[in-house]
């Protein structure tokens, strides 16, 4: 692959752990991490490294993140598990023992997908499916996308006949969005207030009454009757499937907290990423998440030894002239400058977080493709892959 | 700092640069990492030496904006959820928390003698929003506008001339803006259907309302931007106001400095390891700057007659308030 990779290889520090270590019993990978550190690419290359193993592999992320077909040099991935040829994989140089099976949750149809599994009857499903509330807004808004995808987790957990699953969680306000997503539908059906709006008895004719509760009552002029009545028509017909709502969240909650499971920080060593990925592996460790591993993308390197930047200048006047090679001298400085910012920022998250296995994966220079890129950092993660037989 | 504004507006058309400095209320949008709460603080700075009283409202819930300006997101000294925190001269910060936005809409509904029962409610309510699809999106969007409002809501607070907002990622930037639009439609009548209904129109008036967005010069962030604007079309039938392309790499090299180099480089068996190391990272740089004039170009083609400003890229060192004041005065120039 690139040589600048190899050729910076030997400049890490010997004790550190693969994340193959990391990753050898776990059934369960939860990419983590802030945006634009290269989570996406990171979940892919995890992906690749555990199906170079031999393992049977879905990686799964969410929309509206369209980055990982991108990622895996296709145009489009679907709803659907595709099936990664090896044909396609070549350029990724990695020969692979197992199977990479990728989709895009598209939280609507997913959603549609769960209702469709969960109301009791047609009827109830019709009336969700027509529902204001589910139409206009299920599909698009912040909590629906942790909910769908934890939801579709269990699933594939349980049924998808995977050995291992690898999710790119969305950009989320939080760490624990997607973790906190089925309490927070959950606790919905638990406050007293709101379960009177779904009364058996006709809830829309309840919140229009007159002889509602006093909370209703105010509820009723604080919300509006046709939004209330949407509402509760909302949570009445997605109550129909409650058991199963309530199911999948247990559920959830023991897989997020089973030893299968692990979640991989991804991080840059730029300072704004710094510390936001600090708070995440606080949030983690608050919440008795698995935090198992951490990895620094982007990272600019150069030899501990920095250059005489005059020597250099001087040294190149007679072949490239007065200009360039001043711009040539700018362009090392600048580089070394960098790659002592991105040390420092190393060095914060090793303070923090030094006992957790760390992987640096380089900047890597140059227009690359999208599967080596794929193919560089997945050797960066896991080390030079065992070959096919 | 070079700042070139490098997509001339189409013929025929009158250039909208600087309309982003018009409207009281300008979204910053974009991808994750590409800078967004940088350029919503570099443009509250701006707007505040320019003399107007500005609040820059973050709604990622980091605590980013205010370590922006020097003060430690985690310090316990830092302030409550919607607390509007003046950080320099003229220039306030604050937080949005849908369930803050709830209780203060409740207290603007309710008369004084129902009070006793807000409590109740508000914690009945706080789970219905929580819960309900799309009203913390809503409640987040009512707080924006209040905050926007010639006269303010909020008794006793005072208006702002502009009001920015460091969005949350594009996707969610999308739920944020779609909200009011779909709970008026939904709700038809009641007081969220009239607030909805007043918000939704304030944000999708361009004269009221600027949408900006950040990409960095790099195939993603372009793509997920022009997803950005194709949804934006799609959900609420708008366009882009401006676009700010962030880290440009500095223009060091020229046509035909790329052969130079490599032909140094390969023909220089004699040369140190220093000058040959600074020969591959001009190399690689002058790669990375024609990579980045490239999407540059594929920006401005797919969004003919949309202002693009290029902001140079941080030369490294920590992020602080000189960085602030650089990237201001770029955009000051360039808008």
């Amino acid at each position: 692959m690139k040589s600048a990779d190899k050729a910076t290889a030997g400049a890490f520090p010997p004790d550190e752990v693969g994340l193959r270590d990391v990753l050898r019993d776990r059934r369960m990978c939860i990419c983590v991490g802030t945006g634009g550190v290269g989570k996406t690419t990171s979940a892919a290359a995890i992906a690749i490294g555990l199906a170079a193993d031999g393992r049977r592999v879905a990686l799964v992320t969410i929309d509206p993140s369209r980055r990982l077909a991108g990622a895996l040099g296709l145009s489009e991935l679907s709803n659907e598990p595709q099936l990664l040829s090896s044909e396609h994989l070549a350029p990724v140089g990695i020969a692979l023992r197992g199977e990479v099976w990728a989709m895009v949750l598209d939280p609507k149809r997913t959603f549609d997908e769960l209702i469709t599994r969960l109301a009791p009857d047609e009827r109830a499903r019709e009336r969700v499916f027509a529902n204001h509330i589910y139409r206009e807004l299920s599909g698009a808004v912040g909590g629906s996308h942790e909910f769908t995808a934890i939801a579709k987790l269990y699933e594939l957990d349980r049924d998808g006949g995977y050995d291992a699953i690898v999710l790119d969680t969305p950009p989320a306000r939080n760490a624990l969005e997607f973790v906190r997503a089925p309490q927070r539908l959950m606790q919905f059906f638990d406050v007293p207030a709101l379960r009177l709006l779904l009364a058996p008895a006709g809830f829309g004719a309840r919140v229009a009454s007159h002889a509602a509760a006093p909370a209703l009552a105010l509820l009723r002029r604080l919300v509006g009757v046709d939004l209330l009545t949407e509402i509760a028509l909302f949570f009445g017909a997605v109550g129909g499937s409650i058991s199963g709502f309530r199911e999948r969240a247990r559920a959830v909650e023991a897989l997020l907290h089973d030893p299968a499971t692990v979640c991989v920080l991804v991080s840059s060593p730029r300072g704004e990423a710094v510390r936001e990925s600090l708070s995440f592996a606080r949030a983690l460790r608050d919440a008795d998440l698995p935090l198992g591993a951490l990895i620094v993308n982007r990272v600019h390197e150069e030899p501990a030894r920095a250059a005489d930047l005059d020597a250099v200048e001087a040294a190149l006047v007679p072949a490239l002239g007065a200009r360039l090679s001043r711009q040539v001298s700018a362009s090392l400085a600048d580089s070394q400058r960098r790659a002592q910012r991105d040390q420092i920022g190393i060095g914060r998250l090793r303070a923090e977080l030094g006992d957790l296995p760390l992987t640096v994966v380089a900047q890597i220079d140059g227009p690359v493709g999208d599967l080596e890129m794929l193919g560089a950092v997945a050797r960066r993660l896991f080390g030079e892959p065992v070959q096919a037989p | 700092m070079e700042d070139r504004t490098t997509a001339p507006p189409a013929p025929g058309t009158t250039p909208r640069a600087g309309l982003a400095l018009e409207q009281r209320l300008v979204f910053v949008l974009g991808k994750g990492g590409v800078g967004r709460t940088t350029m919503a603080a570099a443009l509250g700075l701006l707007y505040a030496h320019r003399g107007a009283r500005t609040v820059i409202a973050e709604l990622s819930g980091r605590g980013e904006l205010l370590s922006a300006f020097g003060r430690p997101p985690t310090d316990p000294a830092s302030p409550a959820p919607n607390d509007e925190i003046e950080v320099i001269e003229r220039l306030y910060a604050v937080q949005i928390e849908p369930d803050r936005a709830l209780a203060e809409y409740l207290h603007e509904q309710l008369p004084l003698r129902v009070l006793a029962d807000v409590f109740g409610a508000t914690r009945t309510l706080g789970f219905l929003a929580a819960a309900t699809p799309g009203l913390a999106e809503l409640l987040s969007a009512g707080k924006i506008w209040e905050l926007a409002q010639p006269e303010r809501i909020i008794p006793g607070a005072r208006p702002y001339e502009r009001v920015i907002v460091d969005a949350p990622a594009s996707g969610h930037s999308i739920a944020l803006l779609a909200a009011p639009q779909a709970f008026a439609r939904t709700a038809r009548t009641g007081p969220i259907a009239r607030q909805a209904a007043r918000i939704s129109e304030a944000l999708l008036d361009r004269t009221q309302t600027a949408l900006l967005a950040v990409a960095t010069p790099e195939e993603a962030a372009v793509s997920e931007l022009l997803e950005l604007q194709e949804a934006l079309r799609r959900e609420l039938g708008r366009e882009l106001d401006t676009v700010l392309v962030n880290a440009m790499p500095p223009a060091r090299f020229e046509d035909g400095d790329a052969r130079v180099l490599e032909d140094a480089l390969a023909g220089g068996a004699a040369l140190s390891e220093d000058v040959r190391r600074a020969l591959a990272r001009a190399i690689a740089d002058d790669r990375e700057l024609r990579a980045a004039r490239t999407q540059v170009e594929r920006l401005a083609g797919a969004l003919p007659g949309t202002p693009l400003i290029e902001l140079a890229l941080s030369r490294g060192g920590e992020f602080g308030a000189a960085e602030l004041q650089t990237l201001a005065q770029g955009l000051g120039e360039a808008l």
